[in-house]
């Protein structure tokens, strides 16, 4: 549906050059909820702007549907805009116009009948829940119905793709969640495909499938949310995926254990140790007993949990859990790989 | 202080020389102004319709009007007002210069309203793919309507202002009076209403726009 081959973006201004995109390749997939996450300044706003050309590549070579828009005139460029909508973070609406004429602004753009705009506007409306706001003017809205205002605008022309820069940026965390509701809605009832930039990584979690995380203007890690969040790779993946998973113990709890641990080495056989680990489930992993079996099954191990959390990510659980084994040598090494034959993904945890 | 040499009837027609003066070079003048406005603002670098040389001969051009005194510019151009109305002397003579310096200065205020208009209204335009004709005529012009009726608002009692100096080319006005008899002939009376007439026709204007622009922006 739209996709980037080997796009550079430079920016000159008083003979100072700023690369704002390196080397960027992904693609978005009909269908798909995109999200790109990154910190400010590293690109994204740039990116988003490429697909529907506000702003053009310097290098490399955007498509939609196939179609490289390089090649487009200004009279296409023009109706390839009015098949993908747009939301903005200030949400950019009119505000000498009424909620009704500013849905209406697009249909008006391209000369649609009165009595077709009327109920398609009304729809819209309907739609997005402001049945009642037609005769409203923007400055009488909360900040969410100014979103939902803006989403049905970008809805009239009936596009195909809905772009969307930092839309709940601007919006508290219950808001957020509504416009968020949203624009899932927008995306199986209409099937609409969906890129979203952010900043807040509890919007991937909520709504995307597949996620691309940018820093200084280059991808550093994309694929299914599943994926980046299971296994982040890149340090700052792994910064964003802590704001909304806890995948480790708090630290004066580490303390904790490290004195504990330190302590009971003294009293410990020859033959015995102390080992800890981080366990990693993925979907039906983390509903199996499998901990339960190992209790059970190696008695001779003692098991300490010492940290447990469940996380819920496009409708797969995701959990984390940092646990104490205590034994011979070899029974730890048969419970490690009983775990890994689960399909846990187990590291040792060095202090 | 009350005994004066003018008749009431020479007030009402001075009166009615200044509104014809004001009325019709306001008129002309914003019909060339408000087009020069836009022109300034979509030719600029960045703008929609962006063109470095169009914006670069206009830009001066404006300027270079903008900088004359307009007792200077009246005289200035006394033989192209010949060449227009036939005449050099009389209201239609005074029209002349006073559109001639009102429609740049329309021009530079019409510009500074739509530069008021937000970025992310052009770019919510340009994202549905309005041609630039539209974006001046539903998001431009539309955003920034309640700052040009102020602007024009200011364009008029600059123009009052103005219609004062008429006098020089026989121009007439209640300017023209207050100098040629309250001035000239010490008639302090005629000084006096002259002004307070001014005062009201200002008050009144300005109340209008501000009436007027209240009532665009919130409709």
């Amino acid at each position: 549906m739209i996709q980037m081959q080997d796009v550079y973006k430079v920016f000159e201004r008083k003979g100072v050059t700023n690369e704002a995109l390196k080397n960027i390749n992904l693609t978005v997939n009909k269908g798909d909820i995109f999200g790109v996450i990154g910190y400010s300044g590293a690109g994204k706003s740039t990116l988003i702007r490429l697909v529907n050309y506000l702003e053009r590549p310097t290098k490399g070579r955007v498509l939609v549907d196939g179609k490289p828009l390089d090649l487009f005139d200004t009279k296409q460029l023009r109706a390839m805009k009015k098949n993908i909508g747009m939301i903005f973070q200030h949400f950019n609406l009119l505000e000498s116009k009424t909620v009704f004429d500013n849905v209406a602004i697009p249909l008006v753009l391209t000369k649609t009948p009165k009595t077709d705009i009327q109920q398609r506007v009304t729809e819209l409306l309907e739609f997005v829940g402001l049945g009642d706001k037609a005769k409203s003017f923007p400055n009488e809205l909360s900040g969410g119905q100014k979103q939902r205002v803006g989403i049905a605008r970008a809805l009239a022309s009936n596009p195909s793709i809905l772009l969307c820069d930092e839309a709940t940026s601007a919006l508290d965390p219950q808001t957020t969640r509504s416009i968020l509701q949203l624009l899932k809605r927008i995306n199986e009832e209409y099937n609409i495909t969906i890129m979203i930039i952010t900043h807040e990584m509890s919007v991937i979690q909520e709504i995307c499938n597949r996620v691309a995380v940018m820093e200084k203007g280059e991808i550093i890690e994309q694929g299914t949310v599943l994926e980046v969040f299971g296994k982040p790779k890149h340090p700052t993946t792994k910064n964003f995926v802590r704001t909304v998973i806890q995948d480790s113990m708090q630290s004066n709890m580490k303390e904790l254990i490290q004195r504990q641990s330190a302590q009971q080495r003294h009293q410990l056989d020859a033959n015995q140790q102390i080992q800890i680990y981080k366990l990693e489930f993925v979907g039906e992993h983390a509903s199996e007993p499998i901990i339960h079996t190992l209790y059970r099954k190696y008695v001779n191990v003692q098991l300490n949990i010492l940290f447990a959390n469940m996380t819920e990510i496009q409708s797969t659980t995701l959990g984390h859990m940092v646990i104490q084994l205590k034994g011979n040598n070899e029974d730890i090494q048969e419970a490690v790989a009983f775990l890994e034959d689960k399909g846990v993904t187990i590291r040792e945890v060095k202090e | 202080m009350f005994s004066t040499s003018i008749t009431l009837n020479q007030f009402i027609v001075a009166i009615q020389e200044t509104l014809v003066m004001v009325g019709v070079s306001l008129l002309i003048g914003s019909l060339i102004g408000i087009p020069l406005g836009i022109l300034l603002v979509v030719t600029r670098p960045g703008g929609v319709l962006e063109s470095k040389l169009f914006y670069s001969v206009l830009n001066p051009i404006i300027n270079i009007v903008r900088s004359l005194p307009f007792i200077i510019l009246l005289v200035a151009i006394i033989p192209f007002t010949r060449m227009l109305v036939n005449t050099s002397i009389g209201t239609s003579a005074a029209i002349v210069p006073l559109t001639i310096y009102i429609a740049p200065y329309i021009g530079r205020l019409v510009e500074n309203s739509l530069l008021e208009v937000k970025e992310g209204i052009l770019e919510a335009a340009e994202s549905m793919g309005a041609t630039p004709f539209q974006v001046i005529r539903y998001f431009l012009l539309p955003e920034a309507l309640g700052s040009l009726i102020l602007t024009l608002t200011t364009a008029t009692i600059g123009l009052i202002g103005a219609t004062a100096m008429a006098g020089v080319v026989g121009g007439g006005g209640v300017g023209d009076l207050a100098i040629s008899f309250g001035y000239q002939r010490f008639d302090t009376f005629v000084i006096v209403v002259t002004c307070i007439i001014l005062v009201i026709i200002v008050q009144g204007v300005q109340s209008l726009g501000n009436y007027l622009a209240r009532k665009a922006r919130r409709n």
